[in-house]
């Protein structure tokens, strides 16, 4: 293996390296003919055909759009068939975004599969696009594009689109010389040179005249980039001045004079610390001491800027170019006498049998810890799973020396490397460093492989790294299943045995998430097999109405348990049917009947009427008469109440109840005739209260005739009269 | 309000008030600025004891209203908040508030409404319906379901369960009792074994399985603390609340009404105690309000103890506190003096505590040693020992014929029925044409209504002297005293779901298994799989000294004092095979219980006469 350092370059005082990454699987690719857009974090490439170079024509002369992984394998193609494009590119959640001359942006995802689209306006429409950027913004990915008319419109999150138009730049008649996106302090901004006048335009109409401190007299700017964390600006002039300096053109770091007055291809920056151009067959890397690199190239390439680093892809490689991490540095930087170095050194010595290795961790024996940690840390930089291991078994040959060692960064950074490892691997194609994955996160990188529908890799990387199964396991089932209902070419039978096997065992899986889906294609019959598997009824219920099952939904909701999910149900079928129907439907459903009762008792007396006639329940409709009765402000409708009531109690071969309620009509009628006698209140007292009450009034003769015609016993006569006497 | 008390048992459950605090005040952080609360009758009891004014101050609530009809009491706030009950019939009173309020102008208020415990979609239909609706910012729930209410146990506090469930078929209280189980489980860990009888235990044990596969994997890891649950239908054992109960709690509820753990008693006899020098005063008009707890040692002791027992108890307390008085002539340094001056807050206390319960008793005594109650208690016991169940009895007739209050009336024919597994046509309909003449036909439809609940039938096989025997329900030798068995708690009559309990932990249902047959509804055991790593380790070593385990006795439909007291003897039996907590839908007695099934239908005034009566749907 040739030495580490090897392919280390210095400039100024730090290194850097540019290591391949992928030898690129891809055929036949000329980039030079080609326009090229690559994601960031070591995302998907899109190629479209550079309509500005002579091709031979073969087959169609519509363009294809190409995507493919990192690593050059072809992901899939769009065969174009909509307006013409003029810039490709591609959103923080891999989305490729298609910016057509007509301002309409169409978004797809990397299977090619059409999403969505907005537009850039009506203006943008009219005067047709002819430039664009894509940036981050600190809402998520912004794009601007500049009119014919030279004006400037942007949309700071592309998920929702809400288009600013950005301040007009004065007396702007010709294509600026170049321009930028500059996000920072949640605002975007657009820095644009007319020839060597600055301007910083925002979207509130404003607009300032910047001055960039440049020592020599300069004509135009004509090319500008801004490093990934927008806090660094490169310019470069038409005399072949590079100027480096913070975005906010306040400070300078250095001009360095390329003596190439000729426009570089591209101009980017390569993490913060250094910035390249790239001219023909030629790579640039200028550095903020003046301290340049040179790099030959033999073909076309195109720079990725990355956030620790630049991205170089060429026509049959794909290479990264970064400052040598000051670990790695420590560790391998030839004549070291960091301890992570001895302990390295140490380590290969006890690996060869030699006695040396003693020796070396005498040397180091108070710094030990130190020299663990760099050797940690230093696997985590290093791209070669060789060079990564043997830096891992120098740190855990340090870690047996010490006594109270932390283990936990040790077994993090092993758990770290093998998922980048496998997600490097040629056929995931994402080469990720340590430094992105802190920025993207891990839950993040799960969705992308979940994207790619690397379902098994991103359910195994969960289980290695023991996350919660409703984040983890569950989350990628769900979406496995909801890409699986979307193969319309197979039988949903075999679908719904396919999911639920896979799904059947795994908590917290929403089965009506995926029958959404599955009812959004337009297969009804999958998703209310798939809703059977939902445990969730407040979920299942709505989804099978939205369906149009509502008998389903109705007994779902009963089994549930929950009335209100019942009563959603039955007010929405009481909507929906007529009358009979509905009566009929929830008939079959004791729970939901009663409900529905209990429902009408409070709100609807007439309708609890008809309900308990359909179902012959003569009891109850007594109970409901004899309530009502009382509720009757006129005698007449009250005994016409009561004696409904009767023969409702006949009819439930309720013989007790008929005969005390012809009774109650008597004895109503007996006071009324009683007050009209005798002119005083009888009405609604009750019988021995009647009695009691004549008794009082010395009507004895009455109250015997009372007590005679409603046979009441003797024992309780003879208790109220010695009560009342 | 202290919830020290809250926190004493096995399992504690003050971590369930904290909980339904939190709650309540994320709720009220949900609306900005100063705020008005507008609170349903029913709710007031149940939330002093979560949350006391001075917490809800601390959060902006400025005033407190009860809901009524009309307009809302002026009041300079930025929000008001209606906390209720979902019942349409309280919409219609929400409604009529805002209304008014939106009529009246002045400056703009924000109207929020959360009902409790849950949000139901027939209200809110209904607002919609009265055009209220819109103006509300927020419409949500606050999910207050088991209210701790002394350290083992917790009640829903849902008055109308057991009409709801056997009346009108309506299982919308127990979803929520289901709910309020999820809620405990989320506390206090998954229950290993749910056991259960009746059928609404056994649909709110399906409800809450139903709810755990729901949860699927989202459930919080904790260790059980509660072993076993027992879902318990008041349907089971529909006698127990009907005998007038005899323990302290007991008989003060029967007689003055606890609720939610307070009781409010006449205040003279306060008066005159206190007032003995002060001469010829005012007698206070507003009674007097004495909260019941655990935190009051005296009551923690007295509550479960048979009303014969007090009597001894208090006078050995009333010596032991004069005792301890004495001890100030002995104390001779300064030390000593001191360490007398200390106790002096906590002795005052007790003395007042202690001429409280002693009033208390009194008041209770004076009613006890009436002839009524006495007569009225045998011929209960008489009953409940089967004697003459089959016949009228002259007592009843008697009670009816002097017109005595139809409670009274109805809990004796209820028993009756309930001893007899119903009663002959003749003598049934003999009781009810009875009733009907005496105190106005519009009982006809309680009388359907008790028919219904099973408690007034006719009558059916007999199988209540097989259960009394096998469960041992009455036992004579009982000493009200120095009590050895759950029967003194009836001086007598043991309560039949205590003894369902009491078997179940020892020597377990399949004992029983004819008697469990006999009785309405399924008998099932459920077991709920525990992830191994949460499994309670069973110390291997010595195992004679673990703590027994800790069992859920859920009444659905409702638990009586005499109950909870049982239960609670059982915990303190040195031998006991559990330690029980008790969690009910609402805290009843043989009053309120027949209270909530009667019909109370008052005639409407007829156009020419100027009476005011009015018609209620139900009481």
């Amino acid at each position: 293996m040739a030495h580490v350092t090897g392919d280390w370059n210095p400039l100024g005082q730090v290194f850097y390296r540019k290591q391949e990454i992928y030898t690129l699987g891809w055929r036949d690719i000329d980039l030079d003919k080609f326009v090229v857009a690559a994601a960031p974090y070591g995302g998907p490439v899109a190629l479209i055909r550079d309509e500005t170079k002579l091709v031979r024509v073969q087959g169609s002369i519509r363009p294809v759009i190409y995507i493919y992984t990192s690593s050059g394998r072809e992901i899939s193609s769009i065969r174009w068939n909509s307006g013409h494009v003029i810039h490709l590119g591609w959103s923080c959640s891999e989305e490729l975004l298609c910016v057509q001359e007509d301002g309409s942006v169409l978004v797809y995802d990397i299977f090619g599969q059409f999403k969505r689209t907005f537009s850039m306006g009506t203006e943008a429409k009219e005067m047709k696009v002819r430039d664009c950027r894509i940036f981050n913004s600190h809402q998520g990915t912004g794009l601007a594009v500049m009119t014919s008319s030279y004006r400037i419109f942007m949309v700071n999150n592309v998920d929702e689109p809400r288009i600013r138009r950005m301040a007009d730049v004065p007396g702007l008649d010709a294509p600026p010389s170049s321009w930028v996106v500059i996000s920072q302090d949640r605002q975007s901004r657009v820095l644009l040179a007319r020839e060597n006048d600055l301007y910083l335009l925002d979207h509130g109409g404003q607009y300032s005249r910047q001055l960039a401190p440049v020592s020599q007299q300069v004509e135009a700017y004509t090319e500008m980039a801004v490093s990934f964390n927008n806090k660094y600006l490169a310019l470069f002039t038409n005399t072949g001045l590079l100027w480096i300096g913070s975005s906010d053109l306040e400070r300078a770091y250095c001009e360095f004079d390329t003596k190439c007055p000729q426009r570089p291809k591209q101009l980017a920056w390569c993490g913060t610390g250094a910035i390249v151009g790239y001219w023909e067959n030629i790579l640039l890397m200028v550095g903020p001491g003046k301290d340049y690199v040179k790099y030959n190239v033999d073909s076309t390439v195109h720079l990725v800027p990355e956030l620790d680093g630049l991205r170089i892809l060429s026509n049959y490689s794909h290479e990264f170019l970064h400052k040598v991490p000051s670990v790695v540095e420590c560790v391998f930087k030839i004549g070291s006498i960091e301890p992570g170095a001895m302990l390295y050194e140490a380590s290969r010595e006890f690996q060869n049998g030699s006695p040396k290795a003693d020796e070396y961790i005498r040397m180091i024996q108070d710094r030990l810890t130190v020299a663990v940690d760099q050797c940690i840390q230093a696997a985590g930089c290093e791209h070669e799973p060789t060079t990564q291991r043997m830096l891992l078994r120098a740190a855990s040959f340090g870690k047996c020396f010490l006594s109270d060692m932390n283990p936990e960064p040790f077994v993090r950074m092993c758990r770290t490397l093998r998922v980048l490892n496998s997600v490097r691997d040629f056929t995931i194609g994402i080469p990720l460093s340590c430094a992105q994955l802190e920025q993207l996160s891990m839950p993040v990188l799960i969705d992308r492989l979940v994207l790619r529908r690397q379902y098994p890799l991103a359910i195994r990387v969960c289980q290695y790294l023991k996350m919660p199964e409703a984040e983890g396991v569950s989350r990628i089932l769900a979406h496995w299943a909801c890409y699986k209902v979307q193969q319309t070419h197979v039988d949903d039978e075999l679908i719904a045995r396919s999911i639920n096997e896979k799904l059947r065992d795994t908590p917290g899986i929403s089965y009506s998430e995926i029958a959404a889906k599955a009812a959004e294609c337009g297969r009804t019959e999958l998703a209310i097999r798939l809703l059977e598997y939902e445990p969730k009824s407040a979920e299942q219920v709505p989804l099978l109405m939205k369906m149009g099952r509502d008998q389903l939904a109705l007994a779902k909701a009963v089994d549930s348990g929950d009335t209100d999910l019942v009563y959603t149900v039955v007010m929405h079928l009481k909507e929906k049917l007529t009358l009979g129907d509905f009566l009929m439907t929830i008939r079959n459903l004791p729970t939901a009947q009663s409900l529905y009762l209990q429902y009408c008792k409070e709100q609807n007396r007439e309708m609890l009427q008809d309900l308990y006639y359909q179902e012959d329940n003569f009891q109850e409709s007594a109970n409901c008469r004899v309530m009502d009765s009382y509720n009757e402000t006129r005698m007449d409708e009250r005994l016409r109440n009561l004696q409904q009531a009767q023969e409702a109690y006949t009819k439930a071969r309720n013989e007790f109840a008929a005969k005390v309620t012809e009774e109650q009509v008597r004895l109503l009628k007996y006071q009324m005739r009683l007050e009209e006698e005798l002119k005083r209140p009888y009405l609604d007292l009750s019988l021995h209260d009647t009695i009691s009450q004549l008794t009082t009034e010395g009507n004895h003769k009455l109250a015997e005739q009372l007590r005679k015609e409603f046979k009441v016993p003797d024992k309780r006569f003879w208790w109220l009269k010695i009560l009342t006497l | 309000m202290a919830a020290s008390h809250l926190s004493g048992g096995r399992v504690n459950l003050a971590i369930l008030r904290e909980a339904a605090r939190k709650e309540l005040l994320e709720c009220l952080d949900k609306c900005d600025g100063t705020k008005a609360v507008v609170w349903d009758e029913q709710l007031t009891g149940p939330f002093g004891l979560i949350a006391e004014y001075s917490l809800l101050k601390e959060h902006e609530v400025d005033k407190m209203f009860q809901l009524r009809p009309g307009r809302l009491p002026a009041a300079n706030v930025n929000n008001i908040i209606f906390l209720c009950r979902p019942k349409l019939a309280l919409m219609e009173i929400v409604a009529q508030n805002i209304l008014k309020e939106e009529e009246t102008g002045g400056s703009r208020k924000e109207f929020h409404i959360f009902f409790v415990p849950r949000k139901s979609l027939l209200c809110e239909q209904k607002l919609k319906e009265l055009g209220v609706y819109g103006t509300f910012s927020n419409v949500d729930e606050y999910t207050l379901d088991l209210i701790p209410f002394d350290s083992d146990l917790l009640s829903m506090e849902i008055d109308s369960t057991f009409r709801d469930c056997y009346l009108e078929d309506d299982m919308t209280s127990m979803y929520y009792a289901a709910k309020s189980l999820m809620s405990v489980q989320a506390l206090y860990g998954i229950i290993p074994t749910i056991c259960g009888k009746g059928d609404c235990a056994r649909h709110v044990a399906d409800m809450m399985l139903r709810m755990r596969r729901e949860l699927a994997g989202t459930e919080p890891q904790i260790t059980p603390q509660i072993d076993c649950l027992l879902l318990l239908d008041r349907t089971v054992d529909l006698m127990t609340p009907l005998p007038t109960q005899l323990t302290y709690e007991g008989l003060i509820d029967e007689i003055f009404g606890i609720n939610n753990t307070s009781v409010k008693l006449p205040p003279e006899k306060f008066a005159s105690a206190k007032q003995q020098t002060g001469g010829p005063q005012e007698m206070p008009t507003e009674p007097k309000k004495l909260v019941l707890n655990s935190a009051e040692e005296l009551y923690a002791e007295a509550r479960d103890r048979n009303f014969h027992a007090i009597g001894p108890l208090l006078s050995r307390k009333a010596k032991l506190i004069s005792a301890q008085f004495e001890e100030r002539h002995g104390a001779k340094t300064v030390g000593e003096i001191k360490q007398f001056v200390s106790r002096l807050p906590h002795m005052q206390a007790a003395k007042i505590s202690l001429a409280n319960h002693t009033t208390i008793a009194e008041m209770i005594k004076e009613v006890t040693d009436s002839d009524h109650f006495m007569e009225s208690l045998t011929v209960q016991q008489e009953f409940l020992n089967g004697i003459d169940t089959d016949k009228v009895n002259p007592y009843i007739e008697d009670c009816i014929a002097r017109k005595e209050p139809i409670i009274k009336i109805l809990r004796l024919v209820c028993i009756q029925s309930v001893a007899n597994n119903g009663l002959k046509q003749k003598a049934l309909d003999y009781y009810k044409r009875e009733i009907l003449q005496t105190y106005g036909y519009e009982h006809l439809i309680t009388l359907n209504n008790l028919e219904r609940a099973g408690l007034l039938t006719l009558q059916k096989q007999r199988t209540y002297p097989t259960t009394r025997k096998t469960l041992r329900l009455m036992v004579d030798d009982v000493s009200e005293q120095n009590p050895n068995d759950i029967s003194y708690v009836f001086s007598g009559y043991a309560p039949l779901s205590v003894r369902l309990a009491q078997f179940l932990a020892r020597p377990g249902w399949r004992s029983i298994e004819e008697v469990l047959r006999i009785l309405p509804g399924p008998t099932f055991e459920e077991a709920q799989r525990i992830p191994v790593g949460l499994r309670k380790k069973r110390t291997s070593v010595g195992g004679g000294s673990e703590s027994p385990k800790v069992t859920l006795v859920y009444f659905l439909g409702g638990v009586t004092y005499a109950e909870i007291a049982a239960l609670r003897f059982l915990s303190q039996q040195e031998d006991s095979a559990s330690d029980y907590i008790i969690a009910t839908t609402k805290i009843i007695n043989g009053h309120t219980w027949l209270e909530g099934l009667m019909d109370t239908l008052c005639p409407a005034p007829f156009p020419d006469t100027s009476t005011t009566s009015k018609s209620k749907g139900r009481g």
